[in-house]
């Protein structure tokens, strides 16, 4: 009776495939191998699929993909044979990274067939090394699923739920900052592939996702993501540096001016998602027209350009000037707007902001001199913004730097950093003081906020004064990187950023109340319509339901806030030791 | 006597047809701790309400000191009364001393520019707030939970982390909406204690409570609300003695108690309803009810 039980158990414990351990382990290395030694194959015989796969040893597109997402799966298989210092990648020894890896070159792979046979019309187009990737790449998926199961009768599940990781403590100190050093460059190298990919190339960035999405599951997995935000957190200046940085040599890296538009472009959707992450994030306002903030901005700063379109085309202000132009400018319109709603509760605000948004456009689309006086130039805009010139350095001309050439768009990428870094630094100032405490309690709980003193009103009205003056601040740049501005960006919901909708939803998939998670989520929401150009009518169908789905598996977005990790680790606080935890897991692993 | 610390003089409370509190009066004195009983809905909480500016009194006038209380919860704060709530009302996702701090607010000046300049006068308020705050945590004894968030702490904790941040403030007086609610023996006990030491720092209590064991041991004074009208105001052995109070709580005896006679009947009644108990609809009902 007891033997069967025990049998039972272990036949359990071992995945849904039936293979001895060191079989599935050697399965699982092997298979890696294989995926990246068919990459040097080609995969297809016509080069008019994405990339051109064609050429025998020489990977391009999704094959570098195949190459990464295989070796990835290399190095977190070696982890299970004992190999001396890659524990650390995997300290657990669990299974499930090692199956995530295995599926990011597995879907890389199997994406690459399928889309040769439907691209160009049936499976004989697939040269014979598309058949090795594919068979390849299944093998670690088989070799993972046969090592022992996570968590035992819970099926799938099992494989989703994240693993126990130990929480080594911190390395040396020098050490910590290599780790965010690589850290940081490998960031910079898998966006600026991502970026570098060419917009008809929908092939290849959908691989590009399908593997960092299977890699990044594997590192939270491994408890890698918990380890570097860990460390990051305590060299909080160091990191922060450190991705300035990165940013500003993202130019370098860049051999036309295109990417660099993009660059800039994602720079400002980024720092006003950021701005709006005050009002939303931390203050806990619903503001759905904020980007008319962004409008105001631009706008006025546009009509102080001395663009001969601008009403007042005879003024041209110094950049720092029109900058806090545009600033006062769109802090006025907050504080209009905000000061008799804010005193209500609940939604007005969302209603009343929506409104806003709207009226916002309209009103700058009829303020024309035909329907209304003219200010705005209508539909038309204000086009041919001059470029600035800051220091007797113009924007606008390419610049050399040793041998890289820089040009309008890198410049403005630099000028836009600076703005960036003043935001974040606004940001992350602000909520860590008196004032930010007292926007995260009105968010938390506005009745006991204002029985602990805080006036309710005033305190919310700075900090949607404050939202907005900073959306100002990016629309000055904005009018100038754009050469003009127009009504129609300016809109509640559509398919291109920055709108109100994607900039709220930058915030809430980045992660409220963080710092780096509307930049990331910016730069995503940015990223993907620009590469998917396919997708442009269905854009905000699949928007939507990525955005459905992300609330259901993950609510606190892709960056969890500080809070949000102590509320789910209390155990692991600086001043509990981990010790009592040990023994709870013994008895859960016997 | 000294000039009370709260003084209500009366209170009436209206919401449309309804009086939740009707003309009541009320002091505190400095360095007392005034109990405040009645039945569940006889307008306790309402006029704990009024006092703090949540609520504006229809009529009547409560005075702090000596000056007449403006009708903002936050000038209340700020002129020195401070609050706990019945229903815990912390802020959840922040952690322990971060709540302490927040009550701290009207003590601070530092405003949006300093925050974002950081001068040394910002860090200088920011340590000191800080200082504050883990001595209140100590002497409530949460001062090695700091970094905790206050959802993740047990009930009692978060109903003494509650008192921190109201005490954060600096108050003069401080009301207790139910701060044993949901408590066992040992942590009332702990409560009382807390309680006493906070007498003795010179801050004036009036608390809101059910448990009569509790406010008898720690009350100068209990006042009696009674269908939002005071009842009795006295020490604990008039208020304990007082034969309407009882009734109050408990009901009054009725003229001719039910007899022998009367339970035969009743029982003779239920039996009968009980033997065609699903031959009709009606007889259900008559049973359910």
């Amino acid at each position: 009776m007891t033997h069967t039980t025990t049998n039972i158990a272990t036949e359990t414990q071992r995945g849904p495939v039936p293979l001895p351990a060191p079989a599935a382990r050697a399965l699982v290395s092997l298979g890696a191998t294989g995926t990246i030694a068919s990459a040097f194959l080609s995969w297809t015989y016509s080069s008019n699929f994405p990339g051109d796969l064609t050429i025998y040893g020489y990977p391009a597109g999704l094959q570098i993909l195949a190459i990464v997402a295989g070796a990835l799966t290399l190095l977190y298989s070696l982890t299970l044979w004992n190999v001396r210092g890659l524990h650390r990648l995997n300290p657990a020894g669990a299974t499930s990274p090692v199956l995530m890896t295995a599926l990011s070159a597995f879907t890389v792979c199997w994406f690459a067939a399928i889309a040769i046979a439907v691209d160009l019309g049936g499976l004989v187009n697939l040269a014979p090394g598309a058949y090795v990737a594919v068979a390849a790449s299944a093998l670690p998926v088989i070799g993972a699923l046969a090592l022992p199961h996570p968590a035992p009768g819970t099926g799938l599940r099992g494989y989703l739920t994240k693993p126990d990781q130990p929480r080594p403590g911190p390395l040396p100190a020098l050490a910590e900052r290599a780790v965010i050093t690589l850290g940081t460059a490998v960031a910079l190298i898998v966006f600026t592939y991502g970026i570098g990919i060419n917009d008809d190339e929908s092939e290849t960035f959908i691989g590009y996702l399908l593997a960092i999405v299977f890699a990044t599951w594997a590192l939270v997995h491994a408890g890698l993501l918990d380890r570097y935000a860990g460390i990051s957190a305590r060299h909080k200046g160091f990191s922060a540096t450190l991705a300035f940085v990165a940013v500003a040599v993202f130019p370098f890296t860049q051999d036309n001016d295109h990417n660099a538009n993009l660059g800039v472009s994602i720079l400002v959707f980024a720092t006003v998602a950021l701005g709006l992450n005050i009002v939303v994030g931390l203050t806990g306002l619903l503001d759905l027209g904020y980007v008319a903030f962004l409008g105001v901005g631009a706008y006025a700063a546009a009509l102080v350009s001395g663009s001969e379109f601008s009403r007042f085309s005879g003024v041209q202000f110094p950049f720092w000037a029109a900058a806090l132009t545009g600033m006062a400018a769109s802090l006025v319109f907050g504080v209009l707007i905000g000061a008799p709603t804010l005193r209500l509760r609940g939604d007005y605000l969302a209603i009343v902001t929506l409104g806003f948004g709207e009226i916002f456009r309209i009103a700058v689309n009829n303020l024309d001199g035909v329907s209304g006086p003219n200010l705005t130039n209508g539909p038309n805009g204000i086009s041919r913004i001059p470029d600035l010139e800051i220091f007797g350095f113009n924007l606008g001309d390419a610049h050399d730097v040793g041998s890289f050439t820089l040009g309008r768009f890198a410049n403005y990428l630099f000028l836009m950093l600076f703005f960036t870094a003043i935001v974040v630094l606004v940001f992350t100032r602000a909520a860590d003081s008196r004032i930010g405490r007292s926007w995260i309690a009105i968010r938390e709980d506005e009745t006991a906020a204002t029985a602990m003193g805080i006036n309710g009103f005033r305190v919310k009205l700075i900090a949607f004064a404050l939202g907005a003056a900073l959306a100002g601040l990016a629309g000055t740049v904005m009018a100038h990187v754009n050469y003009s501005v127009n009504p129609q960006p300016y809109q509640f919901a559509g398919a291109a950023p920055p709108n109100s909708a994607f900039l709220l939803a930058a915030v809430v998939l980045g992660g409220m109340g963080t710092v780096s998670g509307p930049l990331l989520g910016a730069s995503l929401l940015y990223l993907i319509p620009e590469k998917l150009q396919f997708l442009k009518n269905y854009e905000l169908f699949a928007f939507g339901i990525a955005l459905v789905l992300l609330m259901r598996f993950r609510p606190e977005g892709i960056i969890a806030n500080r809070r949000r990790q102590l509320e789910f680790h209390d155990s692991n606080t600086p001043d509990t030791p981990a010790q009592p935890d040990e023994p709870a897991v013994t008895k859960a692993g016997a | 006597m000294t000039t009370p610390v709260l003084e209500a003089r009366a209170v009436t409370m209206r919401f449309g047809g309804l009086t939740a509190v009707h003309s009541v009066d009320l002091t505190v004195g400095s360095g007392e701790i005034v109990g405040l009983i009645g039945p569940n809905g006889a307008g306790k909480t309402t006029f704990f309400n009024c006092l703090t500016g949540l609520y504006i009194p229809t009529e009547g006038t409560v005075t702090y000191q000596g000056t007449v209380l403006p009708p903002k919860p936050h000038l209340v704060t700020q002129a020195g009364i401070a609050r706990t709530f019945q229903n815990i009302r912390l802020f959840a996702n922040m952690t322990v001393l971060e709540n302490v701090l927040v009550g701290r607010h009207t003590r601070t000046k530092e405003g949006l520019w300093s925050a974002l300049l950081r001068g040394p006068g910002f860090k200088k308020a920011e340590k000191e707030s800080e200082a504050r705050a883990m001595d209140l945590l100590a002497f409530v004894g949460l001062d090695h939970k700091r970094d905790h968030l206050a959802r993740n702490l047990p009930y009692g904790e978060q109903r003494k982390l509650e008192i921190a941040r109201a005490l954060a403030s600096e108050p003069g007086l401080l009301l207790l909406d139910e701060p044993t609610a949901g408590m066992n023996p040992q942590e009332t006990r702990a409560t009382e204690e807390l309680v006493f030491a906070i007498r003795d720092k010179g801050i004036a209590v009036l608390v809101i409570e059910h448990d009569m064991r509790f406010i008898f041991n720690l009350c100068d004074r209990v006042a009696v609300l009674v269908q939002g009208e005071k009842l009795v105001e006295g020490t604990s052995d008039v208020v304990q003695a007082d034969e309407r109070v009882i009734a109050a709580y408990l009901g009054t005896p009725f003229e001719g108690e039910p007899g022998e006679e009367e339970a035969a009947e009743v029982a003779a009644a239920e039996a009968a309803a009980d033997a065609p108990a699903d031959s009709t609809t009606g007889s259900t009902e008559g049973d359910s009810q």
